[in-house]
C-alpha cells in the first residue's frame, strides 16, 4: 500500500474518530427542554465552531504523528509535492465532498420547510459536513487504488 | 473504472534501464512513485507532457513507451 492510500486511510478513521469522540463531549452540554431558543442557537453555533477549530487540529497533529510512523516504519521518504494525478484524484474527491454537502444543505433547508425544529437543520448540516469529509477521504481512496 | 486506451511498456523498460526503480524513474520524471505504480498497473492515462517526460527518462521517442489501443 503507498503513501497515498495509507494517508486516506487514516483521514477516514482520525474523522470519524474526532467527529464521534467531539459529540459525545458536546452532548451532555446540551440545553435541557424548555429553554429559550436563543441558548439553542448559542449552543449550535459553538458547536460547528469548536468542531472546526478542534477538527484542524487533531488532523494536524495525526497527520505529523502518521508521517513519522511511516517515516520509520518504511525507510520511504514522502511525496513533497502534489503532481498531476494527485491534483486529478484531489478534484474528484472535491467534487464528491461537495456534492454531497450540497445534498446535506438542501436536506437541511427542507427540514425548515416542513416545520421540523431548528435542531434538525443544524444536526444534518454538521452531519452532512462530516459526511462530506468522509466521502473526499474515500474518494481518494478509491481512486488512488483503483485508478482514475 | 473504464478502460485505458493509453497502454505502455514502462515495467519492461526499467528491467531493461539497470532494473531502474520506480522511484528512480518517478524522481527522473517530477512525479510521485504513485503515480509510476499507477501507470504501470494501466489505472492512469498520463497528460502529453508527462509521457513526454517519462519517454526522456528512458531516452526514447514517445511511441516506444506508449501505445494506443483501439477498443474493440
Amino acid at each position: 500500500m503507498t503513501y497515498q492510500e495509507k494517508k486516506s486511510i487514516v483521514s477516514i478513521v482520525s474523522a470519524v474518530i474526532i467527529f464521534v469522540s467531539f459529540s459525545f463531549w458536546m452532548y451532555p452540554q446540551y440545553p435541557i427542554g424548555g429553554m429559550l431558543e436563543d441558548q439553542f442557537l448559542h449552543f449550535w453555533g459553538r458547536f460547528v465552531l469548536l468542531l472546526t477549530l478542534v477538527s484542524i487540529i487533531a488532523h494536524i497533529i495525526i497527520s505529523i504523528i502518521f508521517n513519522i510512523i511511516f517515516s520509520v516504519t518504511t525507510k520511504e521518504k514522502q511525496p513533497s509535492f502534489e503532481d498531476e494525478l494527485d491534483k486529478l484524484i484531489a478534484l474528484k474527491a472535491n467534487r464528491n465532498s461537495f456534492f454531497i454537502f450540497i445534498l446535506g444543505f438542501l436536506s437541511s433547508m427542507t427540514a425548515l420547510v416542513i416545520s421540523q425544529p431548528l435542531q434538525v437543520m443544524f444536526i444534518i448540516l454538521i452531519i452532512s459536513g462530516f459526511l462530506a469529509d468522509v466521502t473526499g477521504s474515500v474518494t481518494k481512496f478509491y481512486h488512488y487504488r483503483k485508478g482514475v | 473504472m473504464g478502460k485505458h486506451l493509453v497502454g505502455n511498456h514502462i515495467r519492461r523498460l526499467r528491467f531493461n534501464h539497470n532494473e531502474m526503480t520506480q522511484q528512480q524513474l518517478a524522481d527522473k520524471a517530477g512525479v510521485t512513485r504513485q503515480t509510476i505504480v499507477a501507470l504501470e498497473k494501466g489505472n492512469y492515462s498520463p497528460s502529453l507532457e508527462l509521457a513526454f517526460r517519462i519517454a526522456h527518462a528512458f531516452d526514447l521517442p514517445l511511441e516506444e513507451v506508449f501505445f494506443y489501443e483501439k477498443d474493440n
